[in-house]
């Protein structure tokens, strides 16, 4: 498997870290506990192209945010979680 | 001066090794520069954190991801958005860019103690490199003055430049230094090596 990551181009997964889902959002901290309760264990459990996080951490450190098929492994796009970085030509 | 000490120990075996019957493939160095420093930007000041560095110590960084500039008295290259890794000959690089970025523009690493720099050189530096690193290393992919952070075997940080169209240099931890110095040597093992 690999990832396109914006700054350094295709690499592979072995370099990255998974940070988790990123189809949640994270509810204020007096939210009501039923909210936290969903925001820490409920998942859509995404059979196809699934949101999540990821941290390029054995190369430029970037935190990005991918596109990836559960069914297949194949990534649809990846980029950087904090948006301002100048991306890769071709990327 | 202090007298800079190699990480490699008994490690360092000048001399021809391996494969070397019909000539050496590779030449290997410790390049043991003065000093090593990262600098940082913050979010939006990376144009001004690459000027800071053109106009204190000469060096014009391009703002292409990865890409950089390879010198003999000082090289650097990119190594992840809005940061930057130089490496000079001499003493004092960390004071020189300190003294021209503020905190607001960002932050400048001395790291001329913690990183210890390899250069491997010659008409098989590609092969070998591509047998220890998942990168495609050919120039059309990997060009003169270019960067990249890696890891070794998916495990320890290995930041790489291409410093001549035949040789590449790589800042490893100093710590590590001695470790991937012996997985270099067995790698170079069937073209023939040179270490000096
Ligand atoms: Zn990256």
């Amino acid at each position: 498997m690999l990832i396109p990551c914006p700054y350094c181009g295709p690499r592979d997964v072995g370099e990255f870290t998974y940070q988790g889902d990123a189809n949640r959002v994270r509810p204020a901290l007096d939210a009501p506990r039923a909210e936290w309760e969903t925001f820490v264990y409920e998942r859509v459990n995404t059979a196809g192209p699934h949101r999540e996080h990821w941290q390029h951490s054995g190369g430029c450190r970037a935190h990005l945010t991918v596109v990836r098929d559960t069914l297949t492994h194949h990534v649809l796009s990846a980029e950087f979680v904090r948006p301002g970085p100048v991306a890769k030509a071709g990327s | 001066m202090a007298e800079p000490l190699s990480p490699l120990g008994d490690a360092w075996r000048p001399g021809s090794h391996g494969n070397f019957r019909d000539g050496t493939g590779v030449t290997l160095t410790e390049t043991r520069p003065g000093s090593i420093v990262q600098v940082t930007a913050w979010p939006d000041t990376d144009d001004a954190v690459r000027a800071a560095i053109r106009d204190s110590v000469t060096l014009d960084l391009p703002a292409m991801p990865g890409s950089g500039v390879a010198g003999e008295a000082l090289s650097g290259f990119g190594i992840g958005p809005g940061r930057y890794l130089l490496a000079g000959s001499t003493e004092g690089l960390e004071t020189k860019l300190r003294a021209a970025i503020a905190p607001e523009t960002g932050a400048v690493t001395d790291l001329s103690h913690g990183r210890a720099a390899f250069r491997i050189q010659g008409e098989s530096a590609e092969w070998v490199l591509s047998k220890l690193f998942a990168l495609d290393f050919a120039e059309a992919a990997f060009p003169l003055g270019h960067g990249r952070a890696t890891q070794h075997h998916h495990d320890i940080t290995a930041l790489i430049q291409r410093t001549a169209p035949d040789g590449f240099d790589l800042y490893f931890f100093r710590s590590f230094a001695r470790s991937f110095w012996h997985a270099l040597c067995r790698a170079c093992e069937d073209v023939g090596y040179e270490v000096r």
